[in-house]
């Protein structure tokens, strides 16, 4: 999702980065191409407006303290990615949980928002933390919106609380009230109700989620929004809180390219922070929602913090540990290390959506959504042709070694080369990384994975070079204004 | 209100309108989704229109704007098929029930596809939609192949001599490839049996500048013939579906306004833009 932004801006900071000296006249000129981009991305134009005029003045206001030389570019860059994090809701917030159980959690939203899905994602994601979620059918209007629930249900292994058929059949009142009492019963700890679908508009209806509002007095109200929404996102915004009020609000279908200028229109016109992203037709594709990853990816950054958190749960924590232990022992990421990874990854399946959280992702988004997993397989066995030796320490490969891999693999020796050449750019990046003070290890090793993934599998340059602009953006600058912009993000 | 009705009473009797005015119909324009190439466009156009002669000037810029293409469903000699496909959740198997409601109250024999097999009850829910509209539905089980769904409602429309067969697919996002080769799969088996007279792409009223991809990218996989805009009655103005008609010339066909099987109609240009411009 907002890869065309993301693409737009990166534009807009390349021509910048391609002066010299900026003047006044290119931060108007960047900022018109921003404006240009938000709008195309369904951003509300009242955000856009206050947008512009605050990145104007920031960036106007930090020109004469730049000395000549210094990365002017990057500073405006800096000046942008903080005000989006801060549209984006600052600091994410986690859901409140109840001091008496169960913890209510009320979904809301328009038709086909995708909220029926999220339930059992949203169930999924609690169950796994060790929770007992109980799910809610309360849309009793839908055609077979309850046989869909109860599905998705069994699929997560959550039980689903349905006394009612739906179709227009029994009271979705009745059946949230219910609810709580057999859940507190039965000592779940959990409930999460599942509102039919609704416009902004219709009063009748709102009536009604409010009324289940009131029964079940949730703490916490999701309105759940398609990322794909446009200008109306605003206006059906503003009547839901209105309305029924909501506490946070949920992406869904940020799998798509869709810009989601929404998120960035609802976030800023409510005020209330984007708690949750989906993005995928699998029950796990789901997250919390991380507003300065957000921004990142918006501006072309990439999602690594995702990605090593995604990372982290494919790996069994034997293997994670050891690798832990080796980063702190300051040893080095090694082709054995890669080989063990690479296993582990194959085991995830979607290696595009990973890939698609790098760094510079944006740029090769078509190779990336039709990324050829058989790449993973290739990769793996030339280094399963590798000797121990050579797995440890790449530096022994001469000719006739990587002839005989080559051989080994049935592959030519030019892919055994370029193999090495990208894992030891990789290595090298993460050496730099693991220099950069204040990283936690977890995100180190995390990361670790994703830059030797990225520069050894699929043959793009892109993983060394983002790779180093991402250790040097953990670095703080030596530049007063840049490093205040720094520590302000 | 239309987005044009403000701008259309504050220049009566003016010669021109003064750049306030012009801002907020830009305003007006994005705020309803026309995004910023089409308002922009029609913007440029309009510059030289005189007050007095606003509305049909307005009328003439937006008209060029629409497809000259046929609104009404092409029709086939034999069964005439009809798919509808789009992303998820904007309404198509909801539009499917309308359309089938629609074609039988004129008379016509309709049989439904079930073809949707991957959304967890999506099948029950066309065959509830069925039964209440009165129209058989051939459903495969799920989480079967949905071409060989579609392919078998074809067949078996083909013997039945239906007038119609509408074929509900899975909402999928455009840009995941193999769910696309996947509709041109189902599109591709059915036409060993029968033309498909018609593809029609759902549009959700509340989609931003997204729709536009949408658009592109499904007439390219399976050569979309129109559009189904739903959810009309919120307070979504659909715009989007102006921009794609500009930028692809698919004509808008149908729009749904609720969730009753009668809360669907064909889509009227004319009487569209004279609400656009003078209520």
């Amino acid at each position: 999702m907002f890869d065309s932004l993301s693409s737009k801006l990166t534009g807009a900071f390349t021509s910048l980065r391609s002066r010299g000296k900026i003047t006044s006249s290119d931060i108007d000129a960047t900022c018109s191409d921003i404006r240009a981009a938000l709008l195309e991305s369904d951003v509300a134009l009242t955000v856009v407006e206050a947008f512009i005029e605050a990145i104007r003045a920031k960036s106007l206001a930090a020109l004469p303290t730049l000395q000549s030389g210094t990365n002017q570019a990057q500073v405006i860059f800096e000046i942008v990615n903080t005000e989006l994090i801060e549209i984006l809701g600052g600091a994410g917030r986690r859901v409140r949980f109840a001091k008496n159980p169960p913890t209510v959690i009320m979904l809301a939203g328009l038709q086909g928002a995708g909220k029926t899905t999220l339930a059992g994602k949203l169930a999924k994601f609690y169950a796994d933390q060790g929770n007992t979620p109980l799910l809610v059918a309360s849309d009793l209007q839908r055609p077979n919106a309850v046989t869909q629930l109860q599905v998705v249900g069994e699929s997560v292994g959550v039980p689903v609380f349905a006394p009612e058929p739906g179709n227009g059949v029994g009271n979705p009142m009745k059946v949230a009230e219910q609810s709580l009492a057999y859940a507190k019963t039965k000592l779940y700890n959990m409930v999460i109700v599942d509102t039919a679908g609704r416009l902004g508009v219709d009063t009748e209806l709102m009536q009604q989620v409010i009324d289940i509002r009131n029964v079940v007095k949730p703490d916490e109200i999701l309105f759940v929004v398609d990322a794909m929404m446009g200008q109306d996102a605003v206006r059906t915004a503003k009547a839901f809180q209105d309305g029924v009020g909501f506490d946070g609000v949920v992406l869904t279908k940020l799998d798509g390219d869709a810009r989601g200028g929404a998120a960035l229109s609802i976030a800023k016109l409510t005020g209330k922070p984007i708690m949750f992203s989906s993005n995928g037709e699998k029950l796990t594709d789901f997250d919390i929602f991380y507003p300065e990853r957000m921004a990142s990816r918006i501006l072309g950054l990439g999602d690594v913090a995702t990605l090593a958190e995604q990372a982290k749960k494919a790996f069994d924590g034997e293997a994670t540990a050891k690798l832990e232990e080796k980063f702190a022992r300051g040893d080095d990421f090694t082709l054995a290390d890669f080989l063990e990874q690479l296993e582990a990854m194959s085991k995830m399946g979607s290696m595009s959506k990973l890939l698609g959280m790098l760094p510079g992702a944006g740029a090769m988004k078509k190779q990336i959504e039709n990324f050829d997993e058989s790449e993973i397989v290739r990769t793996k066995s030339i280094v399963q042709s590798m000797t121990p030796l050579e797995r440890e320490d790449p530096k022994v490969l001469n000719g006739s070694r990587r002839a005989r891999i080559a051989l080994g693999a049935g592959r030519k020796v030019q892919d055994v080369n370029s193999l090495v050449d990208k894992f030891t750019a990789a290595q090298k990046i993460m050496r730099q990384m693991r220099k950069g003070a204040g990283m936690p290890p977890a995100m180190a090793q995390g990361m670790g994975i994703p830059a030797g993934m990225g520069a050894a599998i699929g043959g793009h340059q892109h993983g060394g070079q983002k790779g180093q602009q991402l250790a040097k953006k953990k670095s703080k600058s030596g530049n007063p204004a840049k490093r205040a912009a720094q520590e302000k993000g | 209100m239309g987005i044009f009705s403000q701008f259309v009473a504050k220049i009566k009797g003016q010669s021109t309108a003064d750049p306030q005015d012009w801002q907020e119909l830009e305003a007006e324009l994005l705020g309803a989704d026309l995004g910023p190439t089409l308002t922009f466009e029609i913007i440029r156009s309009a510059k030289s229109i005189k007050g007095d002669d606003a509305i049909a000037s307005l009328t003439q810029i937006l008209n060029s704007h629409l497809s000259a293409k046929p609104r009404d469903l092409i029709m086939s000699n034999d069964v005439t098929v009809v798919m509808v496909v789009g992303v998820n959740g904007t309404g198509k198997t909801t539009s499917v029930a309308k359309l089938a409601a629609y074609l039988k109250s004129s008379g016509n024999s309709v049989v439904l596809a079930a073809a949707d097999t991957f959304r967890a009850a999506a099948v029950d829910q066309l065959q509830t939609w069925g039964k209440r509209v009165g129209v058989d539905v051939i459903a495969g089980k799920e989480g079967a192949e949905p071409a060989s769904v579609a392919f078998d409602a074809a067949t078996r429309t083909k013997e039945l001599n239906s007038d119609y067969l509408i074929i509900d697919t899975a909402g999928r996002l455009h840009n995941k490839s193999d769910l696309m080769a996947e509709l041109e799969k189902v599109k591709r088996v059915v036409e060993k049996t029968l033309a498909v007279s018609e593809v029609l792409l759902v549009i959700d009223a509340t989609t931003g500048q997204n729709g536009i991809a949408q658009a592109k990218i499904f007439a390219e996989a399976v050569e979309v013939t129109g559009l189904i805009i739903t959810k009309l009655d919120g307070s979504a103005r659909g715009g989007v579906a102006l921009a794609i008609e500009s930028a692809l010339d698919i004509p808008i066909k149908f729009i749904g306004t609720g969730e009753g099987d009668t809360d669907f109609a064909l889509f009227e240009p004319s009487s569209y833009l004279s609400g656009l411009i003078s209520d």
